[in-house]
C-alpha cells in the first residue's frame, strides 16, 4: 500500500469512523453546550482545527524528540503535553487578538474554551498510542478536527429546526440533544468495517 | 451538618454530571461495562479528591493570574499517579479504557471543582467536596454501566445474572446506547427538580 493511501485512510478513518464525537464521545462538553446556536458552532469548528492541527505538530516534536529519547514518556508525557498545549493557546490568542480583531471576534472567544478540551490531548494521545509518524499525525489531527466539524454542524442544524417544534416537556433543553446525538451515533456506527 | 450538606449538593442538587452536563466523555465512554465503570471512577477519586486538598492548601500562595496553570499542573501529576497504579493493578481493563483515563487531566469536573470550590475554601471542606463529586460522579456512571451491562450482555461485571435464553440487546452495549442513557437519567433528574421545586 503507497504512503498516499495509508494517509488518506488515516484520515478517513479518523473522520468518519471513528468520529470523536459520536463513536469515540471526546470533547462533548462544547457539543452539547455550543451548538444551540449554528454561528457559534462554525466559529468553535475553525478554531478546532486550527488548535488540533498545530498541537498534533507540537505534541510529535515533544513525544519523539524529548520524551522518548530521555525515557521520561510513561511519567511525563500527560504533564508536558497539557502545559505546552496550554500555553500555545494563550500565545495564539494573543497573537489573534493583537493582528487581526475581526479574526478574534470569530475565533478568539473560543480559544480559551479548547485549551482544556478533550479533543485536542486526546489527538495527541491517540496519535502517540498509535505511533503515527510526523505526517501520519497531521492527516490523523485533521481528519479527527474534520470530524468534530460535521458532527457540530449536524446537530447545530437539527437544534435550529427543533426551537420552533413542539417537544415533550420531559426531553426540553439538554435530553433531547441527547437522544438526537444517539441516533446520529447510530448512523455513524453504519460505517464502521468501511476499511479493513 | 453543613458538612454533609457539601457532600449531598454535589451528589444530587448539582450533580456534576447530570446537572451541570460536564465531564460527559468518560461517563458515556467507558459505561458499556461495570468492570471498567468501576475503574474509572477509583482513578477519577485518585485526582479528584487529592487535587482538591492540593489546590486548596496552596490557595494562599497562588496569585490569581497564573491559578489555571497551576491547577493543571496539580491535576496533571495526580493523573499521572493515577494512570500508573491503574496500568500496575488492574492492566486487563486499563488497556481498553486507557485513553479515557489520561485524559481525567481535562476532565471539566475536577478543573471546575478546583476553580469553583477548592480555591476558595478551607482544607477539609474541599477534601468533603471531593468526596461528594467522586459520589456524584460515580454514582451515574455505575448506574448507566448496570443498566446497559445488563441489558446489553445479560451479565453483571462479567458474571451471567440473566437466563442463558435471554437474547442480549447489543445496541446496548454499542456507542449509540450511551447518549440515549443520559438523555433518559437527564430528563428524569430535571423532572423531578422541577415537581419539587414547583411544590414549594
Amino acid at each position: 500500500m503507497s504512503y498516499i493511501e495509508n494517509l488518506l485512510k488515516i484520515f478517513i478513518s479518523s473522520a468518519i469512523i471513528n468520529n470523536i464525537i459520536l463513536i469515540q464521545f471526546l470533547g462533548l462538553c462544547s457539543y452539547i453546550g455550543l451548538t444551540d446556536s449554528l454561528p457559534n458552532s462554525i466559529g468553535m469548528s475553525f478554531a478546532v482545527i486550527f488548535v488540533t492541527v498545530s498541537s498534533s505538530i507540537l505534541a510529535w516534536m515533544i513525544d519523539n524528540w524529548i520524551l522518548i529519547p530521555t525515557g521520561l514518556q510513561p511519567a511525563l508525557q500527560i504533564t508536558a503535553f497539557i502545559l505546552v498545549i496550554g500555553s500555545f493557546v494563550g500565545l495564539v490568542e494573543m497573537y489573534i487578538k493583537k493582528v487581526s480583531p475581526n479574526l478574534y471576534k470569530a475565533m478568539g472567544i473560543y480559544l480559551p474554551l479548547i485549551a482544556t478540551n478533550c479533543i485536542i490531548l486526546g489527538v495527541t494521545f491517540v496519535n502517540s498510542m498509535n505511533h503515527y509518524d510526523f505526517v501520519e499525525s497531521i492527516a490523523s489531527g485533521f481528519g479527527i478536527a474534520f470530524g468534530y466539524t460535521i458532527a457540530m454542524l449536524l446537530l447545530a442544524g437539527i437544534r435550529e429546526r427543533l426551537r420552533n417544534s413542539d417537544i415533550p416537556e420531559f426531553f426540553k433543553g439538554k435530553p433531547i440533544a441527547f437522544m438526537i446525538s444517539g441516533i446520529l451515533s447510530l448512523v455513524f456506527l453504519g460505517f464502521s468495517g468501511m476499511i479493513k | 451538618m453543613k458538612k454533609l450538606k457539601i457532600i449531598w449538593n454535589a451528589i444530587i442538587p448539582n450533580n456534576p454530571v447530570l446537572i451541570i452536563s460536564i465531564g460527559l466523555c468518560s461517563v458515556i465512554a467507558v459505561s458499556n461495562s461495570v468492570k471498567s465503570a468501576l475503574l474509572m471512577t477509583f482513578a477519577f477519586s485518585l485526582v479528584q479528591i487529592p487535587s482538591n486538598i492540593i489546590v486548596s492548601a496552596l490557595r494562599k500562595v497562588t496569585p490569581n493570574e497564573i491559578r489555571v496553570p497551576i491547577f493543571v499542573s496539580v491535576i496533571a501529576a495526580f493523573t499521572t499517579i493515577a494512570a500508573l497504579i491503574s496500568q500496575a493493578f488492574f492492566n486487563p481493563i486499563y488497556q481498553v479504557i486507557k485513553l479515557y483515563i489520561l485524559l481525567v487531566v481535562v476532565n471539566c469536573i475536577i478543573i471546575g471543582r478546583a476553580e469553583a470550590f477548592a480555591y476558595q475554601n478551607g482544607i477539609f471542606d474541599s477534601f468533603l467536596d471531593g468526596v461528594g463529586n467522586t459520589i456524584g460522579y460515580g454514582l451515574v456512571l455505575v448506574t448507566i454501566a448496570i443498566v446497559r451491562e445488563l441489558i446489553g450482555k445479560g451479565t453483571l461485571a462479567g458474571i451471567q445474572i440473566l437466563p442463558e435464553s435471554y437474547q442480549p440487546m447489543l445496541l446496548m452495549v454499542l456507542p449509540p446506547s450511551g447518549f440515549i442513557m443520559i438523555g433518559l437519567l437527564t430528563g428524569t433528574i430535571e423532572t423531578y427538580l422541577r415537581k419539587k421545586g414547583g411544590k414549594k
